[in-house]
């Protein structure tokens, strides 16, 4: 059941309070002859944030974000990262990164034959990671949880 | 022909703590046992400085600190979690999996059409998604298997696979006769100094041996040995593990304890521990034994190794009820005037809470209806804000002396939102 209203998508209820009384396993359910019950589209189980945010649960790891050089790519300071060892990087995408021993949070930029650390936010400046040893992905930001 | 292939993690306790430490990469790592007493595991940098293993701690401070040496107190909540992503990717990957140990697992690849290729993806894909670099042998039996990924642990040039099979008579020749006879999967220390002390010295010189003495001398155990060491496949892979025996919950105290109330504390946690064990296997106890250790190697102070068994009302994983008859047992096993280093909870009788017999003594349904909802409840409280969020007024709070002393212990980076890595 899909409803499409001004760009949400209404996806189904998820409190337990409009659900029915009774929750009948799905089998039982499709006993019955006959129209489908109008139930069953609650009969499912209630949708999991981990199946939305963790793409590969074995390669999935959480950070915690700190201080302002990501702000553009709406990370802020206390964010929950999800972070995708399984995604392959590419420039444009927010990384994870080893340059000197030290981790840290920041978009991958391919300008033209050099590869680039990038802060999103214009008072930090960019590393230039071309060729440098003690370089490393650790894996791909692929969320931010934020606290509003 | 069977074929299969033993993964192994590389030092994964150090490769472990080294996953959010960066700048670890290349500098030696050595974690400590319970109580930080000992190195239990090393990086190969750590070995190359020649830190044995079982070093005792405060007697290699000074080794520590002139190599610049890591030093971490053990944290099975990171090394747990991080097992259980490697297995996972396993399982997803070959067709049958036995996890052998925390950072070792067989798989079954009899019949797989390409099965170097498959170790190989298995390798890349391992150390992309976990961080944990790993080698994988592949051989006709699991004993070379053994000795196949330890070849490739080493070999730098075989990439971390290593396949014993493909390589031919001679390859395998060769590698038997690297391989000291006390390295063998399945032969212990003392079967190999009566080896070493008839003059075989590796493994080449063990499979020459004659089967009949063998067989005399070492068992049927040994024997298999033998067998597989020649590439007869005498040892399977496990698909399911096989059903548990007893629980332990056990543990050795940060500081000596000799207040009764303290150990009634540890022992209750210990229980609490034990029988949610219990219940995450689906299974049930019917009795449980407590035992009390003072240090054995404090010769100066009074000895003590207290131990009782009670028999539990009828077959329980009711948290209560054995916590209440681990202090009936307790009771027994303590003896005051004695400072103990040890305690713990072993549970005992285990079988299905779903497949048993019902007996006249059960609690009536609805009783156990309500004592295994009140679990459920406890279970997933537990689950859901970490280890002890809820449990007994009696387990007490945490800092108290029979905590483990974990001074270096890194983050639960893992398992615990507290903990998490902080990142700019």
């Amino acid at each position: 059941m899909k409803l499409r209203t001004n760009g949400l998508e209404l996806l189904g209820p998820i409190d337990m309070d409009t659900a029915p009384k009774m929750l009948l396993p799905l089998l039982l359910a499709g006993v019955q002859a006959g129209f489908p019950s109008p139930a069953d589209d609650f009969i499912d189980k209630r949708l999991d944030l981990n199946e939305h945010l963790i793409a590969h649960p074995a390669a999935t790891f959480f950070v915690r974000a700190v201080g302002d050089s990501m702000l553009g790519a709406g990370i802020h300071d206390g964010d929950l990262l999800v972070v995708d060892r399984a995604v392959e990087p590419s420039s444009g995408r927010v990384v994870m990164a080893a340059i000197g021993g030290e981790l840290t949070v920041k978009r991958l930029e391919r300008r033209g034959e050099r590869l680039f650390l990038a802060p999103a936010n214009p008072d930090y400046p960019s590393f230039d990671v071309t060729a440098r040893e003690d370089f490393e992905i650790w894996g791909v930001v692929s969320h931010v949880i934020h606290k509003v | 022909m069977p074929l299969y292939a033993l993964v192994d993690c590389n030092n994964f306790y150090a490769s472990c703590e080294r996953l959010f430490r960066p700048e670890l990469k290349g500098k030696p790592v050595v974690v400590l046992s319970n109580n930080d007493g000992c190195v239990i595991a090393r990086s190969n940098e750590a070995k190359v400085v020649g830190i044995p293993m079982g070093a005792p701690a405060y007697q290699w401070e000074h080794a520590f600190r002139k190599h610049g040496v890591a030093v971490f107190s053990s944290n099975y909540a990171l090394y747990g979690d991080l097992s259980s992503r490697v297995m996972s990717i396993l399982e997803d990957m070959a067709p049958r999996v036995e996890v052998y140990s925390i950072d070792e697992a067989f798989l079954d690849l009899t019949g797989v059409a390409e099965p170097l290729a498959l170790c190989r993806a298995v390798r890349e894909r391992v150390t992309r998604h976990t961080g944990i670099p790993v080698s994988i042998g592949l051989a006709r039996t699991k004993t070379l298997a053994k000795l196949a990924a330890r070849r490739a642990k080493k070999d730098a040039s075989l990439c971390g696979v290593f396949d014993l099979a493909a390589a031919g008579a001679a390859a395998a020749e060769t590698l038997l006769c690297e391989t000291e006879v006390g390295d063998v999967w399945g032969i212990g220390f003392r079967h190999a100094k009566r080896l070493l002390a008839r003059g075989v010295r590796t493994a080449l010189d063990f499979s020459r041996l004659p089967a009949d003495w063998v067989r005399k001398e070492m068992t049927v155990v040994g024997l298999q040995t033998q067998l597989e060491l020649k590439g007869v496949s005498c040892l399977s892979v496990a698909s399911a593990p096989a059903a548990r025996r007893s629980v332990l919950c056990s543990r050795s105290f940060g500081q000596l304890v000799e207040d009764k109330e303290h150990l009634r504390e540890a022992v209750c946690a210990f229980a609490a521990r034990a029988a949610e064990k219990l219940r995450a296997e689906g299974l049930e106890a019917q009795a449980l034994q407590v035992f009390t250790l003072t240090p054995r190697h404090r010769e100066e102070l009074p000895q003590h190794q207290g131990q009782a068994t009670v028999t539990l009302p009828g077959p329980t994983n009711f948290t209560p009820d054995i916590v209440a008859a681990a202090l009936r047992a307790l009771n027994e096993a303590f003896r005051p005037g004695f400072a103990y280093q040890k305690a713990g909870v072993l549970l005992l009788g285990l079988a299905s809470a779903t497949g048993r017999q019902r007996s006249l003594l059960d609690l009536p349904p609805e009783e156990r209806q309500r004592k295994r909802a009140l679990m459920n409840v406890l279970d997933s409280v537990n689950r859901r804000h970490g280890r002890g969020a809820l449990r007994l007024a009696i387990s007490s709070a945490p800092d108290r002396p029979w905590h483990m002393r974990q001074h270096r212990r890194s983050p639960r980076y893992t398992t615990c939102w507290d903990e998490l890595l902080r990142i700019g």
